[in-house]
């Protein structure tokens, strides 16, 4: 079910101010892809432009093309909730809707679609927090308030929300910064399970993160302040940690810079 | 709740196949909008049910439901109504802002008649129903007057009874303080009015008056004023003082500063701005009542500058005697008047919102 | 809303800079503190800086303390003098009065014997501000939200700050406004209306005019600015990471508000809508201005007539005697416990709700 993402020359604006410029990579089907590199060099602005969020803010665009199985995310004629219907995602901070339930929460997503039948939201419900791996957690409190779980906790309740709507890639922006190490541990393991169903990219600041959990592994830079990001690197994991091409990326790797 | 059986997995509707959706050309909504309107005409003029004001709100409704239908067949749908709250909210603001901009336009165009010397410096004493002449000057002083005393009471007592409530105040006494202060921030201006009537007036002021008669002063509608602004600064300070960082008290603390030192050189000086927009919101909201005065100053027609003695006016009652006047030269006067306190109280509330932008706190 | 504790964190990293920057004021009275100390050092023999100064009994600070819980007590004190004051001038009236005060439909205390009752004021102040908020609260929401969401961010705030700025103008301007150009089309309003719908009992007959309809208009009018103010601040203040999910999920525009903002903002638009609904009810001039000031219950929003507790105390009160004066005082004591009621509820629903939403921090 999971789909391949292809970005060609994909650059990416605030305004007048260029974030990203000429990324060009491929993410194959139910892999693991992590996007690493020092803050502000672009790797959220891209991921954003992946599920059209980027676009939110006033005055931002992006030029180049992102296509999913070969179609077109940024046609004209193209429904954007159809893109992050098929896109979905996850943030830095948990942000689970306060007013609502576990339960709603988890089914938001659904229920904006038209899904209206209990039985089907609630075998949905089950079905997703499973994957999530919460299941056990808050099966005995499913109409309490979402927000009145822990951090690790939340984050894995808008994972289960994001992949209740049974998205083709989920993206992932920075989701453990925020966690602590025996929660991030969780999700860690929590997309090695993912993995099976869906395309998965990653943006992380932890290399060590990067190195555990993804298949190939996308290295962006700036050169100074002020200049868009560039992809510098892209390979298997492996390589990059272990023999990467760039000194760039060496330099990053060992720590001498960013 | 038992898991899936195979036959029943859940599921959500299809999967987009492709991400290409219809989509309504750009013309359609004009379209539609053109159409409805030739509809509501041809409805309303042919069954002679109205006049041009029928056509555009019949005209509207169908744009509604055309808009609804037309995105419906082709976009689907949410996305129909996502359009149509779309522009159910559009028309929202252009319905507020016909009202709104006719009283704004006949403030100007009215008030501009009587903006001329002889409005702001004579009163309306002598003045009778076929005199062109009179002004607010009386008016004018009274509501000066009544303001700055009543925020002479006010900034004292709120910003002290703030402090307690912050600094000091601990346990049932402050939070029964907030309870009712909350509470009083409701009351209608013409409640407090009434209790000065019943206090003020009625009972203190014959005690003073010479003949033992009770008296209209300014001063009683200043006090009026002050019960009406006191909520105000109390709660506006409160939220102010509160959002000095408490790091901010604590290094003062730690300096030896004792408390009260620490609350007049450091906490209030850091929420000044915040307060004294507060303030000046409130004096603005105190310069626009009418019923207070109308109720304990006497609405005087003749210059008095004594506060304490002797009927006065103020700008908000005078347009409101003026309004009942049968003079034709009144309603002139009237929005003039309005034109005056409106000028007066937009300058304080927008210089209040200017200081509440540079403020360092909160926002 | 102003309430948040959480601000004070961020000048955590400013504690340090505070101590030095306030260094002057500061510094100068721990100054002052060690030399009204020094003598009692000296005093003692004990070596290496000597015993700390005693704590005064009575001294700046207690005195200051003092102060502002005397301010707390006065403020206290006036909001129970005004209860008390009005009953004591509103039961002698009362007590004269001939007629029952709840119910008797007519306003006559100067005579002799004295009669009123506020059943149609009462019954006319609750029904214009019900319609007042029944016609403002939709178009109030929706401007909100357009300038919190859907207008481009330079022009919302522009708008908002108009819309600010009309909240502030003094209603007696529109009523002014009401009596001299909106009395024409509504009268010719309420003849279409009847014409058209008179089968509903509200469109009733004329004359029309002064009437509830018009009042009401006015009221709603005047309501608008603020309720939209408190309301667009309210969605403005929607979390963008809850917006943002909404969206991520696939969420059209208008889905993404009814998801993230408007469940947010219910609070705060309910006490907007209940502080609306506060002015409403204690609106005197404008309602003075444009209703009929009869005294009989009815229905017919369209016929010249309705009365207010707040327009009639404004109306009656130049030739009010002592009783009539009483009399309008008991009046105003309704209105004030009317008042005190709708406040008294909105907080108690905004203090429920801020439990369920804050029950994770």
């Amino acid at each position: 079910m999971a789909k391949r993402i292809e970005a060609t020359d994909v650059t990416a604006y605030y305004g007048a101010f260029k974030a990203i410029e000429n990324i060009n990579l491929t993410v194959e089907p139910k892999t693991v892809t992590a996007l690493i590199g020092p803050s502000g060099c672009g790797k959220s602005t891209f991921l954003r432009s992946i599920n059209r969020m980027h676009e939110v803010l006033p005055g931002a665009r992006v030029e180049g093309s992102l296509t999913i199985d070969n179609q077109d995310i940024y046609d004209r004629d193209v429904d954007v909730t159809a893109v992050r219907r098929m896109i979905g995602m996850v943030f830095q901070r948990p942000n689970p809707f306060p007013t609502m339930s576990i339960f709603e929460n988890v089914v938001a997503g659904l229920r904006l679609n038209g899904v209206r039948k209990k039985s089907i939201l609630e075998e949905a419900a089950e079905k997703a927090l499973r994957s999530a791996n919460l299941w056990d957690e808050v099966k005995d409190r499913l109409g309490k308030p979402g927000a009145g779980l822990s951090g690790g906790q939340q984050q894995r309740l808008c994972i289960a929300r994001t992949i209740a709507v049974e998205p083709q890639v989920v993206l992932m922006d920075e989701p453990c910064s925020a966690l602590d190490p025996i929660s991030t541990l969780a999700i860690e393991d929590l997309m090695f399970q993912l993995k099976d169903k869906f395309t998965i990219i990653i943006v992380t600041h932890n290399m060590q993160q990067a190195a555990r959990v993804s298949d190939r592994t996308a290295f962006f830079s700036i050169e100074k302040t002020g200049d868009p990001g560039r992809l510098i690197e892209y390979d298997n994991t492996q390589k990059i940690f272990s023999n990467p091409s760039q000194k760039k990326t060496e330099d990053y790797i060992t720590g001498r810079f960013g | 709740m038992s898991t899936t059986v195979t036959s029943h997995r859940p599921q959500p509707p299809a999967q987009p196949v492709t991400l290409r959706a219809k989509r309504l050309p750009a013309y359609a909504a004009p379209a539609v909008a053109v159409v409805a309107l030739l509809l509501s005409a041809g409805i309303v003029y042919g069954a002679g049910i109205g006049g041009p004001v029928l056509v555009v709100v019949v005209g509207a409704l169908l744009y509604l439901a055309g808009l609804f239908l037309a995105a419906n067949a082709v976009e689907g749908r949410r996305s129909a109504r996502n359009r149509t709250w779309s522009a159910l909210i559009h028309s929202a603001f252009v319905l507020a802002v016909l009202p709104l901009a006719s009283v704004v336009w006949t403030l100007v165009s009215k008030g501009a008649e009587r903006l001329d010397a002889n409005f702001f410096l004579t009163s309306m004493n002598n003045i009778g129903a076929r005199d062109a002449n009179g002004g607010a000057y009386h008016a004018i002083i009274g509501t000066l007057e009544q303001v700055g005393i009543a925020t002479l009471i006010t900034v004292p007592l709120g910003v002290l009874c703030a402090i307690y409530v912050v600094e000091y105040g601990r346990g049932r006494f402050a939070f029964t303080i907030r309870f009712f202060v909350d509470v009083m921030t409701g009351i209608p201006s013409i409640v407090t009015g009434l209790f000065v009537l019943a206090f003020w007036v009625l009972i203190v002021s014959p005690l003073f008056s010479p003949d033992g008669q009770p008296g209209f002063s300014g001063f009683a509608a200043a006090l009026a004023l002050s019960v009406l602004m006191l909520p105000t600064v109390v709660r506006s300070t409160e939220e102010m003082l509160r959002l000095v960082p408490a790091p901010l008290r604590e290094g003062a603390y730690a300096l030896g500063v004792p408390k009260w030192k620490t609350i007049l050189r450091v906490v209030l000086p850091t929420a000044l701005p915040g307060i004294v927009t507060g303030i000046m919101l409130a004096v603005a909201r105190a310069a626009g009542e009418t019923a207070p005065v109308l109720l304990v100053a006497g609405g005087g027609a003749a210059i008095n500058f004594n506060p304490f003695e002797n009927n006065q006016s103020s700008l908000a009652l005078f347009v409101y005697q003026q309004a009942g006047e049968a003079s034709k030269y009144s309603p002139a006067r009237a929005w003039t008047a309005a034109l005056t306190l409106v000028a007066l109280v937009l300058i304080l509330t927008v210089a209040a919102k200017l200081l509440a932008r540079r403020n360092r706190l909160g926002r | 809303m102003g309430d948040n504790p959480h601000r004070s964190a961020h000048a955590g990293t400013g504690g340090t800079h505070v101590a030095t920057s306030h260094e002057g004021p500061a510094g100068a009275s721990a100054r002052v503190a060690e030399s009204s100390g020094n003598p009692r050092m000296t005093d003692n023999g004990l070596g290496g800086g000597g015993a700390l100064p005693r704590a005064r009994a009575f001294g700046a600070e207690r005195a200051f303390r003092g102060l502002t819980l005397a301010a707390g007590t006065a403020v206290l004190v006036i909001i129970a003098a005004i209860a008390i004051f009005l009953i004591a001038k509103a039961v002698p009236a009362l007590r004269t009065n001939t007629e029952s005060f709840w119910t008797y439909e007519g306003w006559f205390p100067n005579e002799n014997p004295p009669k009123f009752g506020i059943g149609a004021l009462a019954f006319g102040t609750v029904l214009s501000s019900a319609l007042a908020l029944l016609m403002a609260v939709p178009v109030a929401l929706g401007i909100a939200l357009y300038l919190s969401h859907y207008a481009p961010r330079r022009l919302g705030n522009s708008l908002g700050f108009l819309i600010d700025l009309l909240a502030a103008v003094p209603s007696v301007v529109f009523g002014l406004w009401g009596r001299d150009y909106l009395v024409k089309p509504v009268a010719d309003l309420s003849a279409w209306l009847h014409e058209y719908f008179g089968w509903i009992p509200i469109f009733g007959e004329g004359p029309y005019g002064s009437s509830i309809l018009l009042g009401s208009l006015v009221l709603a009018i005047m309501v608008l600015p603020i309720v939209t103010s408190l309301s667009r601040e309210v969605f403005r203040q929607t979390p963008t990471a809850n917006e943002e999910a909404a969206l991520a999920l696939g969420a059209t525009r208008w889905e993404m508000i009814c998801t993230a903002v408007l469940p947010y903002g219910r609070p705060g638009v309910i006490a907007a809508v209940m502080l609306g609904l506060g002015r409403a009810l204690g609106e005197t001039i404008a309602l003075a201005l444009t209703l009929g000031s009869t005294y009989a219950i009815s229905f017919n929003i369209l016929e010249s007539g309705g009365n207010s507790i707040a327009a009639n105390i404004a109306l009656k009160f130049a030739e009010a005697n002592a009783t009539g004066r009483g009399a309008l005082i008991a009046s105003g004591l309704v209105l004030f416990a009317i008042t005190l009621i709708v406040n008294i509820t909105a907080r108690a629903i905004i203090y429920r709700r801020r439990e369920f939403t804050e029950s994770a921090a």
